[in-house]
């Protein structure tokens, strides 16, 4: 469970190459690393260069520019009002990308959707929501098809390997003992977990995580995180995790997406979780300490707001 | 009508279906209640009930203008009702019922004044039509009495419209109901939907108006389905479930009007509450009884989480 080096189930790890690559604003075809076997934008899951995102007139961020290899599992680190959120909706193309170019699992974004499950920044479900954790699920599978489901004989088929893949999901969180209660009855842990189950029930090839562990107790976010972690390296898809506390995922990661204002920096978690690169990035005093079984822990104030920031500073 | 209300069904029924205006006055019934509990259903998943009532309060002006001005009064509920769905669905903030914290009393705001507005006019077209009295009343309050062929006729038409329509909507709907982001993320015109399902709440609204009254449409728009929510949580079960408790609610309210001095909106709003306070004290001693805990305790919650690991 506490994998941390080169065990990647999907054969398609990130090269050792990799480990030296800072994606910058720097300019033309800097997001395209040397690796070997033709890897092109359209071979990577999400391949952003110098990308910018607009909402309501306002630039939130630009000179955008990273790389997400099948199988990976990366966490988008930043401070609030950062758009962190914004480039989850950007790569599902509800937000539209105003300069530089965007390749999402080959294609434009918003083209291939279906292939990607999400999971929305939210609060929990009310508790007066009278719907089923199963209901909610198979809405994951065929609710963005009109009509109603058919039980007749031409489409039973159809509907039988529906119900089969969401039994699957659901063994797969472990929500057998609550997947058929209403889920505003279900705790905050089993509510994320079902949430889960729905955005992976379609067998995506990227999930797209809009702060999963936020609002739960230490215990779910751990049980949550190695649930993700397992989800990423067991059924081979690309992961991409909005956080705000790192500790909890920080074991499984293979890349750390730092956005700020004006570009994005991207590695491996040992070169950007640094007491140096944090408190540059953050402009604000940062500490990376190791725990007694060698896990990096940061300790800081995360939290400054966004115009406090200094602009980060390129080293091409 | 000698022998009145009593316990040999047959007899009931037979007295019933032997007057002409009756016999329309099921028919009617039973669509606008099938449309009602259908509708209703999604309305009260939705959480729109404070929309769905104001496009009956805008049938009221809708229908006393209508009548001023001699025409059809069906045809004042229906366009009216339609007409402030389209406006309900332009107000800003409306399909973004569970995105945020704010917009909605602001909505509620605006969706008031509008219903207040609807009211005024109302009984301002009533004081123009200087008709009789009683007028007033039936709009507000309903009736069995009078309900043409032709009605019927047009409320079937309205009728199966909005299930066809419904069944078309069906799962985007649903998906959009329970987790617009998602469902946006996956390609569901979640504007439009939710566009559509106002439109079709207002031709429920209309039509359930013509035989509860403007004010009294709620009896078959929220208490079957609110009943069917607390009894089950299958979307399925429940939307067949809202579906015949309005049904049973409407012939027993007929029936009782019929054999009564007291008038349908009476019955069907006692009736429907009855249902109601039913389903609330079965949701209620069934979550006591333990099956299903609603607030676990902190140390509970966290065994249990680590326990499903």
């Amino acid at each position: 469970m506490n994998r941390r080096g080169s065990d990647v189930a999907t054969g398609t790890a990130p090269g050792p190459d990799l480990a030296g690559v800072i994606h910058t604003a720097a300019g033309d075809s800097v997001a395209q690393p040397s690796h070997g076997e033709g890897m092109g934008p359209d071979r990577e899951v999400v391949w952003l260069s110098g990308a910018a995102a607009r909402l309501g007139g306002q630039t939130i961020w630009s000179d955008v520019s990273l790389t997400v290899r099948p199988g990976q599992f990366v966490a988008i680190l930043g401070p609030n009002g950062v758009g962190k959120s914004t480039l989850l909706k950007a790569i599902l193309g509800l937000v539209p990308i105003t300069a530089g170019q965007a390749r999402v699992l080959g294609a434009k974004p918003k083209v291939r959707n279906a292939a990607i499950g999400y999971l929305p920044q939210r609060r929990a479900f009310d508790p007066g929501v009278r719907i089923r954790g199963v209901d909610i699920i198979r809405l994951g599978w065929d609710g963005d098809r009109w009509g109603v489901p058919l039980p007749t004989l031409p489409w039973a088929h159809r509907s039988r390997a529906a119900r089969q893949r969401v039994r699957e999901v659901i063994a797969l969180v472990g929500a057998q003992s609550y997947a058929h209660r209403p889920v505003g009855q279900c705790s905050g842990g089993e509510q994320q977990r079902l949430l889960i189950a729905q955005a992976l029930v379609r067998r995506p090839e990227l999930l797209l995580l809009d702060e999963p562990l936020d609002s739960l107790d230490v215990t779910s976010q751990a049980s949550v995180s190695a649930l993700i972690q397992s989800v990423c390296r067991c059924e081979g898809v690309a992961v991409m995790l909005v956080a705000h506390d790192i500790n909890p995922i920080l074991p499984y990661l293979d890349q750390v997406i730092f956005l700020a204002g004006h570009g994005a920096v991207m590695g491996p978690p040992e070169q950007i979780i640094t007491a140096e690169t944090l408190t540059m990035l953050y402009g604000t005093p940062i500490d990376v300490l190791r725990d007694h079984a060698g896990r990096l822990v940061v300790v800081g104030h995360q939290d400054l707001p966004f115009q406090q920031l200094p602009r980060p500073r390129h080293e091409p | 009508m000698t022998a009145g209300l009593n316990w040999n069904l047959v007899d009931v029924i037979r007295q019933l279906l032997s007057f002409h205006f009756m016999v329309n006055a099921l028919r009617a019934g039973t669509i606008v209640a099938v449309v009602a509990g259908a509708i209703g259903y999604l309305m009260v998943l939705r959480r729109q009930s404070f929309a769905g009532h104001t496009l009956a309060v805008i049938g009221f002006p809708g229908a006393a203008g209508a009548t001023w001005l001699g025409l059809d009064a069906a045809f004042g509920y229906f366009g009216f009702c339609v007409a402030g769905a389209l406006i309900i669905s332009a107000l800003p903030g409306v399909d973004r019922r569970n995105a945020g914290l704010g917009g909605f009393s602001e909505e509620s705001a605006a969706i008031g004044t509008v219903q207040a507005f609807a009211l005024a006019c109302g009984f301002l077209f009533v004081g123009l039509y200087h008709g009789f009295l009683n007028g007033l009343n039936n709009l507000l309050f309903g009736t069995i009495i009078g309900i043409t062929d032709q009605q019927v006729l047009v409320l079937l038409i309205a009728g199966t419209g909005c299930l066809v329509a419904l069944v078309a909507l069906g799962r985007p709907l649903l998906f959009s109901t329970i987790d617009p982001d998602v469902a946006r993320a996956r390609g569901v015109p979640t504007r439009l939907v939710s566009t559509a399902f106002l439109v079709l709440l207002g031709i429920a609204a209309g039509g359930t108006s013509q035989i509860t009254g403007s004010l009294l449409v709620f009896a078959l728009l929220v208490a079957p389905a609110a009943a069917a929510t607390r009894l089950t949580a299958q979307p399925a079960v429940g939307l067949a479930l809202s579906i015949a408790l309005a049904v049973l609610i409407t012939w027993m309210g007929e029936t009782f009007a019929f054999f009564s001095p007291y008038p349908i909106g009476f019955w069907v709003t006692t009736l429907g509450f009855a249902i109601f306070l039913l389903a609330t004290a079965y949701r209620g001693i069934t979550d006591r009884a333990g099956r299903h805990p609603t607030i676990p305790s902190p140390p509970q919650r966290a065994l249990s989480e680590s326990t499903t690991r």
